[in-house]
C-alpha cells in the first residue's frame, strides 16, 4: 500500500476532529451558514472512501497503521473490508446531510457552534470505531462514541430529563464498553491476536478456545448495551431527549449500530457454534417483539420511532446470529435500508415538529399542502421502511424471508416473529409518514409551512437514494452489498436480489406482512389503547429498574460512607496510627525478624548533648501545659534531629528539615488558633492511656525497623551508579539534586502535582464556612 | 507578636530570606540546595512577613494569587520536560547549553527550568495556606 494513500486514509480519520475545533469559530462568524462549510469535511471524507469502493469490491481489503505502544504490540491501525467501507460511507454520507440539516434545525440556536463540534466529533470517533483494526483504538473509539452521545443526548443541558437521559445512556453504553474490553482482553489472552484482521485470519482459534465461552459473554455486553437489545433496551428511547439530528444521526443510523457492526464483525471468528446460534436470535427476536409493541403505543413522532429503531437493531442481531448466508445477505440488506428510511423519517418528525411546533401524532393532521416536499420524503422512506417495492427495504425483506421461511421449527418461530415485527414495523412507518399530513387540516402550535432547503435537504436526499440503490441493485450489490455479505461471513458471496417481483415462499410471506400491517394500521387507535393498558397493568419495566439501581448504590454508598467517615479527627487518627503500627509489627513478629539490641555506641559528646536536646523537646511536648507550649517544644526536637543529619554529612537532608519544621511549626501553631480549641488538653484517662499505646507503639516499631534496617547487608550499587555517573550524565555534583530534577524526573513532577493539589485541598478546607445553626436559616457568612 | 521591632525588620528578614533562597535555588545542582528548600525558605519569609505585617500586604507585594504561582511552577515543569520531544529522546530528558553571556560561560539547561517549577510549585503552596490561615486568625 503507498504511503501517500496512507497518510490520505489517516488524514481523513483526524478530519472531523479538525473540523470539530474550527466549528464554534466558523459558527461565530457565518452563523447558522457554517453549516455549508462543515459538511465539506464529511463530503470530503465519503468521497475518500467512495473512491476506495473498486478496490474493495474486486475483494482486497485497505489497511495501514502506525506503531502505538511498540513494547504491547499495540498500533493505531486501520482496516477497511466491505463491512467497515459500509459503515465508514453511511457515517460520512449521512453525516454530511445531518450537518446541513442541523443548520437548519438549530439555526438561531445559542449555542449551534457546541453543537456542530459535538457532532463532528462523534463522526469522527464513529468513523474510527468502524475502520479500527487493532482492539485497543476499537475500544477508545467505542468510548468515545458513548462519550459524545452523552454530550449530544445531554445538549439541552437545563432540562432534568435530557440530563438523566444522558446519564442514563453513558452509564449503560459505559458498562458495556468496559464489558468489551476485558471481552478484547479475553480475545488476547485466548489467541495472541491484538487486531480484528488478525483474528479474523485465524480461523477456528477462538471457536476452539476454552476461554470462547467468556469473550463471547464479555463482547456482547457490549454489543448489546451499545444496540440496545432488550433488556438494555431503555436508554435509547429516553435518548430522544436530544435535539433531532442527533436522534437522526445517532440513535438510528450510526452509533446504535455500532454494536451491531461488533457482532457482524466477529462473526466470521466467533459465529457459528450453538451459543452464537442460539443467544442472538433469542435476543434478537425478543427485542424485534418488545420494540415493535412498545412502539405501537406512543403517540410522540419520535418516541414511535425510537421504538422501531429498537426493533430494528433486534432484527440486525437476529439475523447475524441464524449465521447463513441468505440471513447475512438479509442482515446487510436491511442494515443499509434501515439507516436510508429511518435517518429520513427522524428528519422528517424533526422537521415536522420544528415547523408545526408539535410532535404529538394526534395533535397532527392535513399538512400535505403545507409541506409537500417533507410529505414526498416521508412517503418515499415509509414505503421502503413498510417493504414495499421499489424500494430498498424490499430487497431487505424479501431477503430476510429467503433466509427464514419456515426451514425448520427454529427458523419457523424466527419467520413468525419477523412477520410481526415487519407488520408492526410497516404500521409505525406509515403512521409517522401518513398521519400527519393526510385527513383533515388540524389547527398546530405554530402555522406551518415548508421549512427552507436546509430542512429538507437532507431528507428527501436519503429517500431517493432508497429509491435509486433498489432500481440500480445490480450496482448496489456489487460495490456494496456482496462485499459487506461476504466480509460478516466470511467467505464470499454475490448478492443477486433485484425489485422485480417473482412468485415465491418469500413473496407470499411479503404480502402476508403487508396485509397483517394494513389491518393494524386500521386499529391503530385500538391497538395503542390495549398496549397502554397492558403496560400499565406490568407497571414495572426496565427503565424504572434503572432508578431503582441508582438509587440502591447510592443509598448503599451513604451508609457506607457513615460507617468509614465518622467525622471525628481522634477516630481517624487513632485508626491511622494503629493500622502504622500493625503494618511495623506484623512482619517483624510473624516472620521473626526483629533486629538484635544494639550496643550501647561510643559517640562524642556534642552528639551527646544533641540526643539529649531531643529528648529534653520530647518530655517538654508530653508534659507541656497547653498546646502551644507542646507544638513548639515538638520544633525543638525536629531541629534537634536536623543537626544530627548535618553532623553525619547529610547537609541537603538537614537543610530541607530545618525549613520543614519551621514551617510544619508556623502552619500548626496558625491551624491551632484558628480551631478555637480549649488551649489545654482534657482527655479522660481512658483515651490518654489508648493515645500512649498507640504512640509508644508506632515509635518502637519505627525504630526497630530502622535498627533491622542498619542491621541488613548495605547494597550500594545504587549510590554508587549515582555517585559516578551524576556529573558525567547530568552535569550535577549535587547528587541529591540531580535525582531530584533529572534521574527522577517524572517522580517528581508528580509529586509537585501532589503538592499542589493537596495546596487547592487544603486552601479549599480553610474556606468552608460552616453555617452556623444561630443564624436562623441564613446562609452563614 | 506584632511588635515594633518585628515590624520593622521584617520586611529587611524577608527579602534577604527571598534573595537566600533564589541563591539556593541556584546553586542546588552543584551545593546543597535545590527547588523544594529554596522554595520552603521563600515561604517561611512570606510567612513571616505576614505575621508581622498583616496578610493584605503580603498578597500585594505578591501581585499574584499564590496558587497561581503554584499553578505556574507546575506547568513549567510540565514544559520543560517537553523540550525533549524536538530532540527525539523521551519526555523529561535533561537538555543542556553553554552559552557564553558577556564573556561569561553559562550553564543553561531544561533541568534548571524543571527545578524553577518545583521552587514556584512548593512557594505557591506554602504561602498560599499560610496566608489562608493567617488570615482568618483575625476574623
Amino acid at each position: 500500500m503507498a504511503s501517500g494513500s496512507q497518510s490520505l486514509t489517516f488524514f481523513v480519520l483526524v478530519l472531523p476532529f479538525v473540523a470539530a475545533l474550527a466549528a464554534p469559530f466558523l459558527t461565530r462568524a457565518l452563523k447558522h451558514n457554517a453549516a455549508w462549510v462543515l459538511a465539506l469535511a464529511p463530503a470530503f471524507i465519503f468521497v475518500h472512501f467512495a473512491g476506495l469502493l473498486g478496490t474493495v469490491a474486486d475483494g482486497a481489503t485497505v489497511s495501514g497503521g502506525y506503531a502505538w505502544i511498540p513494547s504491547l504490540d499495540v498500533r493505531f491501525s486501520w482496516f477497511l473490508d466491505g463491512l467497515s467501507l459500509t459503515f465508514a460511507l453511511l457515517i460520512s454520507g449521512i453525516g454530511t446531510l445531518i450537518v446541513l440539516y442541523s443548520g437548519g434545525y438549530l439555526k438561531d440556536h445559542p449555542q449551534l457552534g457546541r453543537f456542530f463540534s459535538f457532532i463532528l466529533l462523534f463522526m469522527g470517533a464513529m468513523q474510527g470505531l468502524v475502520v479500527s483494526d487493532s482492539f485497543l483504538t476499537l475500544f477508545v473509539f467505542w468510548e468515545l462514541t458513548s462519550i459524545t452521545s452523552f454530550l449530544l443526548i445531554g445538549f439541552d443541558h437545563r432540562r432534568e430529563a435530557s440530563r438523566r437521559a444522558a446519564i442514563q445512556a453513558l452509564v449503560v453504553t459505559g458498562l458495556g464498553g468496559l464489558s468489551l474490553l476485558a471481552g478484547l482482553l479475553v480475545v488476547w489472552i485466548a489467541t495472541g491476536e491484538t487486531e480484528l484482521s488478525g483474528l479474523l485470519a485465524a480461523g477456528d482459534t477462538m471457536r476452539h478456545s476454552a476461554l470462547y465461552l467468556v469473550a463471547l459473554v464479555l463482547v456482547l455486553g457490549g454489543a448489546f448495551t451499545k444496540s440496545a437489545q432488550f433488556p438494555f433496551h431503555f436508554w435509547l428511547p429516553n435518548a430522544m431527549e436530544a435535539p433531532t439530528p442527533v436522534s437522526a444521526y445517532l440513535h438510528s443510523a450510526t452509533m446504535v449500530k455500532a454494536g451491531v457492526y461488533l457482532v457482524m464483525r466477529l462473526n466470521p471468528a466467533f459465529g457459528g457454534t450453538d451459543a452464537w446460534e442460539t443467544v442472538l436470535p433469542v435476543f434478537g427476536g425478543t427485542t424485534l417483539i418488545v420494540g415493535t409493541l412498545l412502539a405501537i403505543r406512543q403517540t410522540d413522532l419520535k418516541l414511535m420511532l425510537a421504538y422501531t429503531t429498537v426493533a430494528s437493531l433486534g432484527i440486525l442481531v437476529m439475523l447475524t446470529g441464524l449465521g447463513s448466508d441468505k440471513a447475512v445477505e438479509g442482515a446487510v440488506l436491511y442494515l443499509v435500508a434501515h439507516s436510508l428510511f429511518k435517518g429520513t423519517l427522524f428528519m422528517v418528525a424533526g422537521a415536522i415538529d420544528h415547523e408545526s411546533g408539535t410532535r404529538d401524532i394526534t395533535a397532527l393532521g392535513g399538512l400535505r399542502r403545507a409541506m409537500p416536499v417533507t410529505f414526498a420524503a416521508a412517503l418515499l422512506a415509509a414505503l421502503s421502511m413498510g417493504g414495499l417495492p421499489p424500494f430498498f427495504g424490499f430487497l431487505a425483506k424479501e431477503e430476510i424471508y429467503a433466509a427464514l421461511q419456515f426451514q425448520d421449527g427454529w427458523h419457523g418461530l424466527f419467520t413468525l416473529v419477523a412477520i410481526l415485527g415487519n407488520a408492526l414495523m410497516l404500521v409505525i412507518g406509515f403512521a409517522v409518514a401518513l398521519k400527519p399530513f393526510l385527513g383533515p387540516r388540524v389547527a398546530t402550535p405554530k402555522e406551518a409551512h415548508e421549512g427552507p432547503p436546509l430542512l429538507w435537504l437532507g431528507p428527501l436526499t436519503l429517500a431517493l437514494v432508497g429509491l435509486v440503490s433498489a432500481l440500480l441493485s445490480e450496482t448496489a450489490h456489487h460495490f456494496v452489498s456482496s462485499p459487506m455479505a461476504s466480509a460478516v461471513a466470511g467467505n464470499d458471496i454475490a448478492v443477486h436480489i433485484s425489485v422485480i417481483p417473482y412468485i415465491s415462499v418469500p413473496l407470499a410471506l411479503s404480502v402476508l406482512t403487508v396485509i397483517l400491517g394494513i389491518a393494524i394500521y386500521w386499529f391503530l387507535d385500538q391497538a395503542r389503547a390495549a398496549m397502554a393498558a397492558l403496560l400499565a397493568a406490568i407497571g414495572w419495566g426496565p427503565d424504572r429498574g434503572f432508578d431503582q439501581t441508582i438509587r440502591g448504590l447510592l443509598r448503599a454508598s451513604f451508609g457506607v460512607t457513615r460507617i468509614i467517615q465518622s467525622g471525628r479527627m481522634e477516630v481517624y487518627m487513632t485508626v491511622t496510627f494503629i493500622a502504622i503500627a500493625l503494618a511495623l509489627w506484623a512482619p517483624m513478629t510473624v516472620f521473626g525478624e526483629m533486629p538484635d539490641l544494639p550496643e550501647m555506641p561510643d559517640l562524642p559528646f556534642y552528639e551527646w548533648t544533641v540526643i539529649a536536646i531531643a529528648v529534653i523537646g520530647l518530655g517538654a511536648v508530653v508534659y507541656a501545659r497547653d498546646r502551644l507550649t507542646a507544638i513548639v517544644s515538638l520544633g525543638i526536637q525536629g531541629f534537634a534531629v536536623a543537626l544530627l543529619f548535618m553532623l553525619l554529612g547529610a547537609p541537603d537532608l538537614s537543610f530541607t528539615q530545618f525549613m520543614v519544621e519551621t514551617l510544619s511549626v508556623v502552619i500548626l501553631a496558625l491551624a491551632m488558633t484558628r480551631l478555637r480549641l480549649h488551649p489545654s488538653d482534657h482527655r479522660p484517662t481512658n483515651e490518654k492511656l489508648l493515645d500512649i499505646a498507640v504512640a509508644g507503639a508506632c515509635g518502637a516499631g519505627f525504630g526497630f525497623l530502622i535498627l533491622k534496617v542498619t542491621q541488613m547487608p548495605f547494597d550500594d550499587s545504587l549510590s554508587a551508579f549515582f555517585k559516578t555517573y551524576s556529573y558525567v550524565i547530568a552535569h550535577g555534583r549535587n547528587v541529591v539534586n540531580v535525582i531530584l530534577v533529572d534521574f527522577r524526573g517524572l517522580d517528581t513532577l508528580g509529586e509537585i502535582a501532589v503538592v499542589m493539589v493537596a495546596g487547592l485541598a487544603i486552601l479549599a478546607l480553610i474556606r468552608v464556612r460552616v453555617p452556623k445553626p444561630a443564624a436562623g436559616g441564613k446562609e452563614g457568612g | 507578636m506584632r511588635t515594633v521591632i518585628f515590624r520593622t525588620s521584617a520586611p529587611y528578614l524577608t527579602s534577604l530570606m527571598v534573595l537566600f533562597s533564589v541563591f539556593v535555588l541556584l546553586r542546588g545542582h552543584n551545593e546543597p540546595g535545590g527547588g523544594f528548600i529554596g522554595g520552603l525558605i521563600a515561604a517561611s519569609a512570606f510567612a513571616i512577613y505576614g505575621i508581622a505585617c498583616g496578610v493584605s500586604p503580603v498578597r500585594r507585594a505578591l501581585y499574584f494569587h499564590p496558587m497561581a504561582l503554584s499553578g505556574f511552577g507546575l506547568f513549567l515543569a510540565a514544559l520543560s520536560g517537553f523540550a525533549s520531544l524536538f530532540f527525539g529522546v523521551p519526555f523529561l530528558t535533561g537538555l543542556w547549553t553553554s552559552p557564553e553571556i558577556l564573556g561569561v560561560t553559562v550553564d543553561l539547561s531544561t533541568v534548571l527550568f524543571f527545578d524553577i517549577g518545583v521552587y514556584f510549585v512548593v512557594v505557591g503552596s506554602v504561602t498560599s495556606i499560610a496566608l489562608a490561615l493567617e488570615e482568618r486568625e483575625r476574623l
